[in-house]
């Protein structure tokens, strides 16, 4: 048996969701997401543009901060990931803050950074992956708080993207569109099916045995530890340093 | 072209003003902000373009700062930051909460010189709700398509620093074009600058096309190591033990104030 550390089977289950796409662009704080974009545009021997916002040497913007965006309304970036203090179960993200019961916004008793460009990018990229390690009932919600950005829009609203898929430290969620619901595809090794309903804080459907995450194969581990690792290292050197970390591993 | 010093640049930021600053990852004048924060200047609207990382911060902290208008005030890995939480928790300042792509769009309608720009996505976000100066109109060349409008940003000061500038004020800023549309956006462009290059940058088509023209620069300052502690591309890293000492301190009030004493009315530490 492989050690892998959870990290990694993280990086390489979201890099499984990247396969054939042409670009991937990766925001602010992302150091899982970012690790599986650069892991997936290994796997594709290159084929697989990644851009990376704060990045010097994956980013080929020339046209300053505006050109991703830009980018993504014409449909020239195929996936992109979003977190949220709060996610909920029709995949409303909430990225600034906590707004006391009757709704006084602009005062919050918790203030996050913001909203940054998820209200634009998650109408716009067609496969927009949530991912949020912690997987509690205070991160996972029933509504959220504040909307930054909609799990799904009106029929007359021009919306070619949304979101894909719900990442957290303890399983994967598919999004279904049509029922603008979540439902659990793959529990990660270790947790269970009562364990992920016991600290979900929103309803979603479920199948009668939900399947393993698949664990992470030799080749993309080789990568993580050594290119991958090098290349995330150029934005968040703490992150990457934690990585190689094999207290973390476990089999 | 008006080459001054530090004092004088920031003396043409008045308090109460609209100003505009860029993100951590681009161009920012950290020498000057640290003048504005010791000369004691209040009320400033901060524009993030589209973010606010640790000037933002600062100018939170030390009380110059009354309202924000971004994207986000984020300083990366260093965690939360942590004059803004602390203030936004206090209720002490007015939030503008925006997303970034119509903070660049509202900077592009002022540069065009138009009232608004439409932007594709938005509506369904509370963002809108709270926005007075967002409109959700009808595509004027569809059917049944709804589409933001966000009113044109025109700041009344743009304060940025750059790698180099020549003796005409033109200011090359390379691939940091937010910079240019800042500049092309606002009343006023500041701009402190790394080195000053002997001969004109718009006299070779390969620096030409990274440069601000002297049209659109108000007035600039040499300010060597000007960005530090961020960092400024192609020229330095970013300054992590200060920083990761800025955010320790900035936990509390009190060690905002330790930091402003030692690095601001103390002496002007440069790197290195």
């Amino acid at each position: 048996m492989v050690e892998y550390s959870p990290n990694e089977l993280l990086i390489c289950a979201i890099a499984d969701m990247l396969g054939g796409l042409r670009h991937v662009a990766v925001g602010v704080a992302s150091p899982i997401p970012g690790a599986a974009a650069l892991l997936a545009r290994s796997r594709s021997g290159g084929t697989l543009r990644v851009s990376i916002v704060g990045s010097e040497d994956n980013n080929f913007f020339t046209d300053g901060g505006r050109e991703l965006f830009d980018c993504a309304a014409q449909g020239r970036i195929d996936a992109f990931f979003l977190g949220g203090g709060q996610i909920d179960g029709a995949a409303n993200i909430n990225l600034v803050g906590l707004v006391a019961p009757g709704g006084n916004y602009p005062r919050t008793s918790l203030r996050w950074p913001g909203s940054f460009g998820s209200a634009y990018l998650y109408f716009l990229v067609p496969r927009v992956i949530l991912f949020r390690e912690e997987h509690s009932r205070r991160s996972l919600v029933p509504r959220v708080d504040f909307i930054s950005a909609p799990g799904s829009s009106d029929d007359n609203l021009y919306r070619p993207g949304g979101p894909q898929a719900l990442v957290t430290g303890r399983c994967i969620f598919a999004f279904d569109k049509g029922r603008r619901r979540f439902r659990l595809q793959s529990l990660h090794p270790g947790h269970t099916a009562d364990e992920i309903r016991a600290n979900t804080g929103f309803d979603y459907d479920e199948p009668a045995v939900a399947p393993a995450t698949a664990a992470p194969d030799p080749e993309s581990l080789a990568l993580i530890r050594g290119r991958v690792g090098q290349e995330i290292a150029e934005i968040y050197p703490q992150f990457a340093r934690r990585l190689a970390d094999v207290d973390e591993y476990r089999t | 072209m008006a080459y001054v010093d530090l004092d004088t640049l920031i003396a043409r930021i008045p308090d109460g003003c609209r100003l505009a600053l860029p993100p951590d990852y681009s161009g920012c004048a950290m020498a000057a902000v640290r003048r504005l924060i010791g000369r004691g200047a209040h009320d400033l609207h901060l524009v993030g373009v589209p973010t606010l990382g640790f000037q933002g911060d600062m100018l939170i902290g030390a009380g110059c700062a009354s309202t924000i208008e971004c994207a986000a005030v984020t300083i990366g890995e260093y965690g939360p930051a942590p004059r803004f939480v602390a203030a936004a928790k206090a209720g002490a300042l007015r939030i503008i909460d925006g997303t970034c792509p119509a903070i660049h769009a509202g900077l592009q309608a002022a540069e065009k010189g138009i009232p608004f720009m439409p932007l594709r996505g938005i509506i369904g976000s509370d963002l809108a709700t709270y926005r007075d100066d967002w409109k959700i109109a009808d595509n004027a060349f569809g059917t049944n398509d709804p589409i933001l409008l966000v009113k044109a940003i025109t700041p009344d000061v743009a304060l940025f620093h750059a790698a180099l500038a020549d003796r005409h004020g033109n200011v090359w800023i390379g691939v940091r074009r937010e910079l240019m549309t800042m500049a092309h956006a606002a009343k006023a462009t500041l701009v402190t600058v790394e080195e000053i290059h002997d001969g004109d940058l718009l006299a070779d088509d390969r620096w030409a096309a990274g440069t601000i023209p002297a049209l659109y620069v108000t007035a600039l300052a040499e300010a060597r190591n000007g960005a530090w502690p961020i960092g400024l591309r192609g020229c330095y890293p970013a300054d992590a033990a200060h920083l990761a000492e800025y955010a320790a301190l900035a936990q509390t009030e009190d060690g905002f104030r330790q930091y402003v004493e030692k690095f601001i009315h103390g002496r002007e530490v440069a790197a290195q």
